[in-house]
């Protein structure tokens, strides 16, 4: 019978580099940034790690594959190390290797870094893989971007709940705003400029109808988490541990895609695995009981959907809660995109979902700065790869020992 | 009796006016205003020869069912591949049978009608019960020449057979001469062309009469008992000067499309023809010639049957269907006349890998999806486990043809980042009637006045082309019903 990860794993040094169009760096420059922090953090040496784990979703065009680049740029001493990648679920899978590593008893300490040197390609937006996207996928997928993928949601949300465009963009905006500002508080934020909600609507079209606010920033950077047992934290003197509580992954299997009873208005995935996430954490009403989120808002009607898929807003009820500042960061309910979130902090996507633990690692702590949030106790991070239509979801909660 | 059992024609959605042309380039060629008069038709970016066969030939067949077609032949004088059959991409988009012949007839502007007479006299021996003869063309033209206003883009089918016959085969009269009025030499994009005065005087002005007066004998028929003669010549007053020549009324011979189509290549008589049936009463005779070295004529009897076809799209339909191009860059850009930038975006990979495509060929080509046996759920595409969470059967899909299935529009949107010819790309996901759904890409439409609910069709389409290797990559899109 299976006891899910609570409480069994510690968080006990975490890194993020800035994100940002990093010109100066390349992806070997961004993992010694954020491991050297780790490292300092954890207040480990780099042999008393065991076994690594490392993330990136893009590969092709920095760091080719396997999880070689990491021992190399590292200089690891000939321990076990892993590439995972899962769209942009990536860094939210290393976490989890080196996690259930541990848990498992198998090593003491294990590294989780993620890392995504997206702007070497030339041109704005993420890469276009064309016909190495998939032989079979080449000659049937639309020719459809990120953006486009998931401005359908916007369509159907706004057609489902009888919202004009105009006033569903009027909620988008204060999605985006919120982050912005945010952002405007994180040094390492790669957007940190305030913005207002007339700007986000009427910013230029990227996809129908989602603007150049409604998206989040493509940049470069690297997050890396250092993690052990409770049992080792404690006897390398760590107190106030953060610990995992949940960790959980779920895929679509076709049937949004295929069969005739998706509506193109939720995540199926998220939906699914915030349920389970919750009961491995033990938490009953995540709207009350969660201090803190860090969504995928890779587009801002993606966060606003994933408020409904998470539970924090019932089914159409996101706007509202969105329009009421529930979601801000002074604003008394749940603050989400706490550090700026994919949309100002940055998407690097390989490094993604360790950044968002760095946030609520950081909050943990109390080392969150003009952030702060007072007395936080659990936060949850989310990450959706792929499509609307087609995804991965992965879901982590972490929080203060005990609670 | 052999004859024409179907007809079906297509016309791209899109019509230059003529003078968006004369605006532009009028300071450089004066003269082009003499046949700047009405509008041309023009293929859509991902249109070409190959897709409005398709489109025409799902027209003809509509309604008819398809496995009595033993024979596909497609004529024009731009197929997409010169190696690598056209007619059996567009029996694979047709989902015909694969124990069938099929056959290209290309290289000169007679071989629409050249394949009309093969596909009629194969059908005489009896061996075969249908020939699908497809014609269609779209011919590139130099920017601010004579041709790019007289040429159009366009498609005709004709469904061949021994039952159900709505116009009886009389017979065929052809001539072949080799009189190059113009050329493309094999790796050519673009027509040569003698004086325009010499083809008109020594080529259409003879050589058509002289074959349709060599049938008219040959047959023992007197024009006046003719009800309607068609044939090409995209000199409009010279068109207007053939029937005089064969002593036929301005009555028995429809003009010459320029004001709606142009002049569509290959396909032209049998685009004429396919017009002409769509009004044709029985016991009309009907002449169509050809021009291109040499000319074919053919004279064909309609019959009761005529009155017992289903309506279909046709010539006129298509027609009707249109969207007027005001914009002459558009139609440059569309048909590659002018080096537009395309953004590093666009140099991704474009390789087809073809054991893939030959392994999915019903599901890209022939948009057939599976029909689970178990339980009965349609899916697109067909897979080794069924999609219906209750049910998840291994290998229990049967094919099921999605291609004339109406759907409806679940999600949709236009994408200023996606690679396009003609931003934004529009696209979302589509419920089909009776089950089962995808995303698509769609075409002829415009993001203004798309909405959920939208009732679509679909279309065979140019997806990609790979201009390193020559390759075009066919898919079907979603287009409005």
């Amino acid at each position: 019978m299976s006891t899910g990860i609570k409480d069994k794993v510690a968080i006990i040094g975490m890194g993020c580099t800035k994100f940002g169009e990093r010109w100066d760096a390349g992806a070997e420059d961004l993992m010694v940034e954020a491991f050297e922090e780790a490292i300092a953090d954890a207040g480990i040496e780099k042999n008393q790690i065991q076994a690594a784990w490392l993330s990136d979703c893009f590969e092709e065009i920095h760091i080719g594959k396997s999880a070689l680049p990491l021992s190399l740029t590292l200089r690891l001493p000939n321990i076990p190390a892993t590439r995972v990648e899962n769209f942009c679920a990536s860094g939210t899978e290393a976490f989890r290797g080196a996690v259930y590593a541990v848990a498992s008893g198998a090593y003491d300490i294990a590294l989780a870094l993620g890392v995504e040197k997206l702007k070497d390609i030339g041109y704005g937006g993420l890469p276009n893989s064309g016909s190495n996207s998939g032989s079979l996928n080449w000659l049937w997928m639309p020719n459809l971007t990120a953006p486009g993928a998931f401005a359908q949601l916007a369509t159907a949300y706004a057609a489902k709940y009888k919202y004009s465009i105009d006033d569903l963009k009027r909620v988008l905006a204060h999605v985006s705003v919120k982050s912005h500002a945010n952002g405007a508080l994180n040094p390492k934020a790669h957007l940190r400029a305030p913005i207002t909600e007339d700007q986000a609507i009427s910013s230029p079209m990227v996809a129908h109808p989602l603007g150049l606010y409604d998206c989040c920033g493509v940049s470069d950077g690297a997050a890396a988490a250092i993690v052990t047992t409770p049992e080792i934290a404690k006897k390398l003197g760590k107190k106030d541990l953060v610990t995992v509580k949940a960790l959980q992954l779920a895929l679509s299997n076709g049937e949004e895609v295929q069969f005739n009873e998706w509506d193109s208005t939720y995540f199926v995935s998220t939906s699914k695995a915030s349920v389970v996430a919750y009961k491995e954490a033990g938490i009953k009403d995540p709207r009350k009981e969660l201090s803190m989120m860090e969504l995928h808002d890779c587009f801002s009607i993606t966060e606003l959907i994933t408020y409904e898929d998470l539970g924090i807003s019932p089914r159409g009820g996101a706007p509202k809660d969105v329009l009421d500042g529930f979601f801000d960061l002074r604003g008394g309910g749940v603050p989400a995109q706490v550090d700026g979130g994919l949309k100002c902090f940055g998407h690097p996507i390989g490094a993604s979902g360790l950044r968002m633990l760095y946030e609520m690692y950081l909050q943990l702590h109390g080392r969150a700065d003009q952030r702060q949030l007072k007395d936080p106790k659990l936060g949850l991070t989310h990450n959706l790869g792929g499509f609307p239509f087609m995804n991965v979801v992965s879901i982590a909660i972490v929080g203060k020992e005990g609670v | 009796m052999v004859g024409i059992v179907s007809y079906g024609g297509y016309i791209p959605k899109r019509r230059l006016n003529r003078m968006s042309v004369i605006q532009e380039m009028g300071w450089y060629i004066p003269a082009l205003m003499m046949v700047a008069n009405g509008e041309r038709s023009m293929c859509n970016w991902d249109e070409d020869s190959l897709t409005m066969a398709v489109a025409s030939s799902r027209d003809c067949i509509s309604g008819l069912g398809k496995s009595s077609i033993d024979g596909l032949f497609f004529a024009t004088t731009t197929p997409p591949f010169s190696d690598r059959q056209n007619a059996g991409i567009i029996a694979a988009a047709l989902n015909l049978r694969e124990d069938i012949m099929t056959a290209d007839f290309t290289s000169s502007l007679k071989a629409g009608t050249a394949a009309l007479v093969a596909g009629l006299e194969s059908l005489k021996g009896g061996d075969k019960k249908q020939v699908l003869v497809a014609a269609s063309d779209h011919r590139k033209t130099r920017s601010a020449s004579f041709y790019e206003l007289w040429f159009g883009d366009g498609s005709a089918s004709l469904l061949l057979g021994t039952d159900n016959v709505i116009a009886e085969y009389k017979g065929s009269y052809s001539i072949s001469l080799d009189f190059v009025d113009h050329y493309r030499g094999g790796s050519k994009d673009f027509d040569y062309t003698w004086e325009e005065r010499w083809i008109r005087d020594e080529g259409y002005a003879k050589i058509i009469p002289q074959a349709i007066n060599g049938l008219l004998k040959k047959y023992g028929v007197s024009i006046k008992d003719v009800a309607t003669v068609v044939y090409p010549c995209f000199i409009s007053r010279e068109h207007k000067g053939i029937a005089k020549k064969i002593g036929a009324s301005k009555e028995q011979v429809p003009d010459n499309m320029h004001e709606e189509t142009g002049e569509t290549g290959a396909a032209h008589p049998l685009v004429m023809l396919a017009s002409a049936l769509q009004t044709a009463k029985p016991g009309d005779k009907i002449i169509v010639a050809s021009f291109g070295q040499g000319s074919d004529a053919l004279l064909f009897e309609v019959t009761e049957n005529i009155t017992k076809l289903a309506p279909r799209n046709g010539i006129k339909g298509s027609l009707a269907t249109r969207k007027e191009e005001p914009s002459y860059a558009k139609f440059m850009k569309f048909n590659e006349l002018i080096n537009a930038e395309t953004g590093i975006r666009a140099e991704a990979a474009t390789q087809t890998a073809l054991t893939t495509l030959w392994r999915n060929r019903k599901m890209i080509l022939g948009f057939v999806g599976g029909k689970c046996k178990k339980c009965g759920t349609v899916q697109y595409p067909k897979t080794n486990v069924c999609v219906n969470p209750k049910c998840n059967a291994f290998h229990t899909q049967e094919d099921y043809e999605f291609s004339d299935k109406e759907a409806k529009v679940m999600s949709f949107t236009g994408d200023y980042l996606a690679v396009a010819v003609e931003p934004p790309v529009i696209y979302g996901m589509v419920q089909f009637e009776g089950g089962g759904r995808t995303l698509l890409d769609f075409t002829d439409c415009d993001l203004e006045g798309m909405q959920v609910g939208q009732a679509m069709k679909l279309s065979f389409r140019k997806k990609y082309y790979d201009k390193e290797r020559g390759f075009t990559g066919y898919f079907w899109k979603a287009t409005l019903k």
